[in-house]
């Protein structure tokens, strides 16, 4: 039948070939294109990625990775950057610059565990009051207020006076206010996409509201997700870093960045040293988030409540 | 088949407005206020009004995406608010809708076959993979598109191609009744054309029914077997097309054909008289009392202002909302016999 209907009209379309994998390296191609354009976010993904790889290959990158633990080498104290130690010695001996790579690794755990929490946590809320709306939504974005209107330093300054204070507990206590973000960034998209002809045209077609949500809501979310979790990722660091600072999250003698910088700070300014280069190290590690969740957001077109 | 496929029966929708964290009721958008019409099988509904007379909304109620405050539907002796699992599918499986921006009609995270295959999933049509890949690359050559446009996202193609995908994605689970909304409007004059012929020729080859929400006058003229008028939620006037534009017993009608844009100097000489005194439609939300119209309407005195006009049916078939029917038979008369000199 279908050759009658094209018998019938005199319009013939162009023959078009295209296959799967055609299409989707067009794809990839297009992104990378879009990507590539922006400096900013190259440089940004490339500061990223260095101090991922470096925090990753700790052991074999650093030249003391014993010093990242337990270790005092007294007749090496306080020695200021040099060719053995790049970044100086702290106040037992043990080299700065191990210490800061091996307290990249915790930061970034910091930020992998925090969003992995939060993130699903508070898509998956903002999804439902988005889509389902009426008291269901009233009450989860109620919920949400309340837990917006507390600082997470703040609560966890208070978990951290309630418990012994340790970086797993100040990661939860940061989980527990961060998905809000999260939460109301998607209830706004949803609520906008939910109106779309193409889910009223799932509605019709009988799917059900499980399968709108994954097929057709989400992954329109998806990138300014995507680019609401690189941006986050360096606040998540620096509320880690402020908790380590005030002796509420990596204790002594792990190397957390925070808490390098509040040892180090007894000793200033004559051992500069023991402050400056962990908090550049926080400093470059932020900038880079910043900088490659800029360009993503350019990369995207992400327009959004909260990005 | 004797039977009307579908009946739609006084139909009434009010959109509540609420404001403030209590979500307290401050009014009503009186979206759809009197409807009633019915669509045989195999024939194309025209239905027209200016633009925020409630055309859509009655064709978002017959796909379920409202629910009617008032009144019913009926499809095929089912009413539409029948909750019954069975009847639900029955209703998501006969009847589809294609929309007016085929921008926002296709999921732009989604490939074509992705797209098209997701009815067939839901419904169960085609197990295996390939088996929907044939249906799909099937409905592609139904719209005329070849079958490579099935790796597609819906950002690489023309509007005309969307508009044909979302027809194809209609068509999936092999319906008989389908809702365009206005399907044409947002494409170019040559790609209208073309889709309209398509739609003309799908509605032959595989004995579907439409009923057509459109703005366009002329075009409804041109497909549609009856055609009924709307304005601000009220049905006006109900004929065949025929007679309803040889023969316009309303005035409301008469102002939209006025509206027509003539190109010859006969075309001119035989317009009916613009019978609106201009002016914008009323909010819905605050429509005037009496007949809505009267605002507008050259014809309107105190009956009017008060009392609102009944759907009545002036001949077999010709149904028309107005308080002054022997002015309007006179007028329409006067306009036949134009129509009539000039051929």
């Amino acid at each position: 039948m279908s050759s009658k209907v094209n018998g019938d009209l005199e319009q013939k379309e162009l023959k078009v070939t295209s296959t799967k994998w055609m299409e989707l390296k067009n794809r990839i191609g297009r992104g990378w294109f879009r990507f590539r354009k922006n400096p900013i976010s190259l440089v940004g993904g490339g500061m990223v990625l260095l101090v991922i790889i470096l925090a990753v290959f700790a052991p074999y990158v650093t030249p003391f990775p014993t010093h990242a633990g337990k270790v005092t080498n007294f007749e090496k104290i306080f020695q200021p950057p040099g060719k053995e130690h790049w970044f100086g010695t702290d106040e037992v001996g043990r080299d700065v610059f191990s210490r800061v790579i091996f307290g990249y690794r915790i930061s970034l755990l910091m930020a992998l565990v925090v969003l992995g929490i939060s993130v699903p946590f508070g898509v998956a809320l903002g999804l439902i009051a988005g889509y389902v709306g009426g008291i269901v939504e009233t009450i989860i974005m109620r919920i949400t207020d309340v837990f917006l209107s507390l600082p997470a330093l703040v609560m966890a300054l208070a978990i951290g006076a309630a418990f012994t204070p340790t970086i797993g507990k100040a990661m939860l206590a940061v989980s527990a206010i961060w998905w809000t973000w999260h939460c109301r960034l998607v209830h706004s998209l949803t609520r906008s996409i939910k109106t779309e002809d193409f889910v009223l045209a799932s509605q019709i077609c009988g799917d059900s509201p499980l399968r709108i949500i994954f097929k057709d809501i989400l992954p329109n979310c998806a990138s300014a997700i995507l680019v609401k979790i690189t941006l986050d990722a360096g606040f998540v660091i620096l509320v880690g870093a402020g908790l380590s600072f005030l002796g509420l999250g990596v204790q002594p003698p792990k190397p957390g960045l925070g808490t390098m910088i509040a040892y180090g700070a007894a000793h200033l300014p004559t051992q500069w040293w023991l402050t400056v280069f962990p908090s550049l190290a926080i400093f470059f590690l932020i900038f880079g988030f910043n900088l490659l969740g800029d360009g993503l957001r350019d990369m995207l077109d992400v327009e959004g409540e909260g990005i | 088949m004797n039977e009307a496929l579908l009946v739609v029966e006084n139909v009434v929708k009010h959109f509540p407005i609420r404001t403030g964290i209590f979500q307290r009721k401050v009014g009503e958008v009186k979206a759809v206020e009197d409807v009633s019409f019915t669509v045989e099988s195999g024939e194309i509904f025209g239905l027209v009004g200016e633009s925020g007379s409630g055309k859509s909304t009655v064709g978002k109620m017959i796909l379920r995406i409202y629910r009617p405050t008032e009144g019913t539907i009926k499809y095929k002796g089912r009413d539409l608010s029948s909750t019954s699992q069975e009847n639900q599918r029955f209703f998501t499986k006969e009847m589809q809708m294609v929309f007016q921006d085929p921008k926002s009609s296709l999921n732009p995270r989604r490939s074509i076959l992705s797209t098209l295959e997701d009815p067939l999933i839901v419904h169960g049509i085609a197990k295996s993979r390939r088996q929907r890949k044939d249906i799909v690359a099937e409905l592609l050559q139904k719209v005329e598109l070849s079958p490579g446009y099935m790796y597609k996202y819906p950002s690489s193609l023309s509007g005309g191609q969307r508009q044909r995908i979302a027809i194809a994605r209609a068509l999936a689970v092999n319906p008989s009744f389908i809702v365009l909304d206005e399907p044409t409007s947002a494409l170019d004059v040559s790609v209208q054309a073309k889709i309209i012929r398509l739609l003309q020729v799908l509605q032959k080859n595989m004995h579907l029914s439409y009923l057509f929400i459109s703005h366009d006058l002329s075009l409804v003229r041109t497909i549609a077997s009856h055609t009924a008028v709307m304005y601000l939620g009220f049905l006006f006037e109900y004929a065949t097309t025929e007679e309803l534009f040889r023969y316009p017993l309303n005035p409301y009608t008469r102002t939209l054909i006025s509206a027509v844009p003539a190109v010859t100097k006969e075309e001119k000489e035989i317009k009916p008289e613009n019978q609106s005194r201009g002016g914008d439609t009323p909010s819905p939300v605050n429509p005037p009392s009496g007949c809505v119209f009267h605002p507008r309407c050259i014809l309107s005195d105190n009956t009017c202002s008060e009392q609102l006009p009944m759907l009545e049916e002036i001949s077999p078939g010709h149904y028309v909302r107005c308080h002054h029917v022997s002015k309007n038979i006179v007028i329409a008369e006067q306009y036949k016999k134009n129509l009539a000199r000039n051929e």
